[in-house]
């Protein structure tokens, strides 16, 4: 301000506004300095808090909570045997089995979007979905690769677990679910073959539930069924097929125990499988060896 | 015709056939990888065993160790880590899988135009393989049911209360052996010839021989009964008239072979479990009913490739046949 002004009543209120916009300036750059501050640091927020309830400092604690307190992660122990985080002892063959799950249930709901289960449309909606749906072509493709590979992880799995002797005592009983999970992933596979209503489908599920009716006293054809009454329309493979041939009752079936019943009972399963695992101790190894001399009865 | 690359390739690279080609690769490389870790650890035992002062002292591990070492580390963050590495290199491949190979679509399904061959899923094809050589009440439903029990079963007969939690082969040959056999010798080995070998028809074709879907097998299978020439002669002027004497005979006559084979595997199977002293103190430790879960099982199990050998060598069919079941 001019300093022949000064003291001039008419500059006055203008001199006042003046050193209020200033001090107002200053507060709002000492503010937006903190809260810049602050946002380096988005650890602190309320938000982040809100999120994960553990703070971001990298001591042991918090590395602990890390796992405990997130729904996801509490399926883990905070601290596992330091060997067998290496590949060399577990092949990582478990984890990958429940990955591809999850890939395949992702996959199989969007896949789920574009089909009907029905004689007239199954096939037409295979044929949409690789010429017409986007990324529909390769929607489908790592559908069926994983569920392949699914099966694959879920053999090899197993050959680990016998190899390192993990089935024995106190895993007996977490073996045993294994292997239910191990044929549920066949029986999902296989559910699935039949729903494109192709060729290839319809004859492998035809020669595969044909041994359905060879089953002994259940089936038409097998040992001591006919004596029991068992013919083509009332044993076990119309059960399985809803009807003497596979056809549109047989596609339904298949669909349904494709997509809600064996998944229903495989998460369960998996549920029961992970939680025994953590209550049987955790991996079971590498532990260290024991000597045959060392044997107690 | 042999010769016939050209088969071998449409095989090998039919899409639905590449986990079986991926197989070929990743159950001979795991199974090295557990045994060559097996191996190593035996080693290791067998110095700890000679030397007691050692084996009181030794951290008792073949991996990298430190006695200032934590025995434990945090999961956070160093086994999540690998799986989220893991997680990332699958779904890599899998995108990269799926974008260069399509999934199979044949023609619409039609029950009037038989696909031949008709394949089962190739995780399916070692049962479809027994189908050959069984009736289907037994490669269909008796088979799959005692592999599943059977599997159920391993941790409640293994008496053997080493390597637990560690590779061994040493320790647990008896074990190793078994499962190795009936998973890969058996198992894989019947799902390869399934994919590889079987051809129209389900008709046995050497690789790089042409697939011809005219071809006739001239298949004379007979059954042990007319090879030994039970016809019941003798057995007619026994029973009374209305009795089929031929039936009889046979059915009677099947039993023998039948019980021999059990005796005989049975027996077998004694000497091999009692042939070391560890396997006879193992045994020792072994209850009645497991024995003879575990001798049952076995039994069952060696008869897969005991038919196997008999139908493709010497074109025997049914070793005992009845009205009611034949095996």
């Amino acid at each position: 301000m001019p300093e022949e002004n000064r003291g001039n009543p008419k500059t006055d209120l203008l001199e006042q506004g003046e050193g209020k916009v200033q001090a107002l300036k200053h507060w709002f750059r000492t503010k937006l300095d903190e809260q810049t501050e602050e946002l380096k640091r988005p650890e602190d927020t309320q938000l982040y808090k809100a999120f994960f309830r553990v703070g971001r400092v990298d001591d042991a604690r918090n590395r602990a909570l890390h796992t405990l307190n997130n729904l996801f992660l509490h399926i883990h122990p905070t601290k596992v045997n330091r060997d067998a985080v290496r590949y060399s002892y577990t092949w990582g063959m478990g984890g990958i089995s429940f990955y591809l799950f999850i890939i395949l249930t992702f996959t199989g709901v969007l896949l789920m979007f574009y089909y009907h289960p029905t004689k007239v449309q199954a096939f037409r909606d295979i044929l949409y979905l690789e010429h017409d749906v986007p990324f529909g072509l390769q929607l489908r493709n790592m559908h069926r690769w994983a569920a392949h590979l699914m099966v694959l992880a879920v053999w090899l799995h197993m050959l680990r677990v016998f190899l390192t002797g993990s089935y024995k005592r106190p895993r007996e009983f977490n073996w045993c679910i294994g292997v239910l999970l191990l044929v549920l992933t066949m029986l999902l596979s296989f559910t699935g073959y039949l729903l494109p209503d192709d060729q290839l489908g319809f004859w492998a599920v035809t020669v595969g539930t044909n041994m359905g009716r060879a089953t002994p006293l259940l089936g038409s054809q097998g040992p001591f069924g006919p004596q029991l009454g068992m013919t083509s329309y009332n044993d076990v493979r119309f059960a399985l097929l809803g009807g003497s041939i596979v056809d549109a009752n047989a596609l339904l079936r298949a669909y349904i125990w494709h997509c809600i019943a064996l998944p229903l009972m495989i998460s369960i399963f998996f549920g029961v499988h992970f939680w025994r695992v953590r209550k049987d101790g955790g991996a079971s190894g590498p532990s260290p060896v024991m000597l045959e001399s060392e044997i107690r009865d | 015709m042999f010769g016939d690359w050209h088969q071998l390739w449409v095989i090998v690279s039919n899409p639905d056939n590449v986990p079986v080609v991926a197989l070929l690769f990743l159950v001979p490389f795991f199974t090295w990888f557990g045994l060559y870790q097996g191996v190593k650890n035996d080693r290791l035992i067998a110095r700890l065993e000679a030397d007691p002062e050692l084996a009181r002292t030794h951290h008792r591990k073949t991996q990298p160790y430190h006695p200032t070492w934590a025995k434990e580390v945090h999961v956070w963050p160093y086994l999540l880590r690998m799986e989220l590495l893991v997680a990332i290199i699958l779904t890599v491949i899998l995108l990269v899988w799926a974008l260069t190979i399509n999934a199979p679509l044949e023609e619409p399904a039609n029950a009037a135009i038989t696909m031949n061959p008709a394949k089962a899923p190739w995780y399916f094809l070692g049962l479809q393989e027994m189908l050959e050589y069984f009736d289907p009440w037994i490669a269909g439903v008796v088979m799959p049911t005692l592999i599943i029990l059977g599997l159920m079963a391993i941790p409640f007969i293994d008496a053997n209360p080493l390597g637990n939690g560690y590779y061994t082969y040493r320790q647990r040959r008896f074990a190793v052996w078994t499962f190795l056999v009936g998973l890969e010798g058996l198992w894989i080995m019947l799902m390869l010839i399934g994919t590889f070998i079987r051809g129209p028809g389900f008709m046995w074709f050497w690789p790089t021989q042409t697939w011809d879907p005219d071809r006739i097998e001239f298949q004379a299978n007979r059954n042990l009964d007319q090879l030994f020439g039970i016809n019941g002669d003798w057995l007619r002027h026994l029973l009374p008239a209305s009795w089929n004497a031929e039936i009889w005979a046979k059915g009677l006559f099947g039993i023998i072979p039948v019980a021999l084979y059990f005796l005989v595997a049975a027996w077998v199977f004694y000497k091999v479990i009692n042939a070391t002293p560890f396997s006879r103190k193992v045994f020792g430790r072994m209850s009645l009913v497991q024995t003879v879960v575990m001798e049952l099982l076995l039994i069952l199990m060696l008869s897969l490739p005991l038919t196997i050998f008999l139908r493709l060598l010497f074109r025997i069919k049914y070793v005992w046949e009845t009205p009611w079941f034949s095996i």
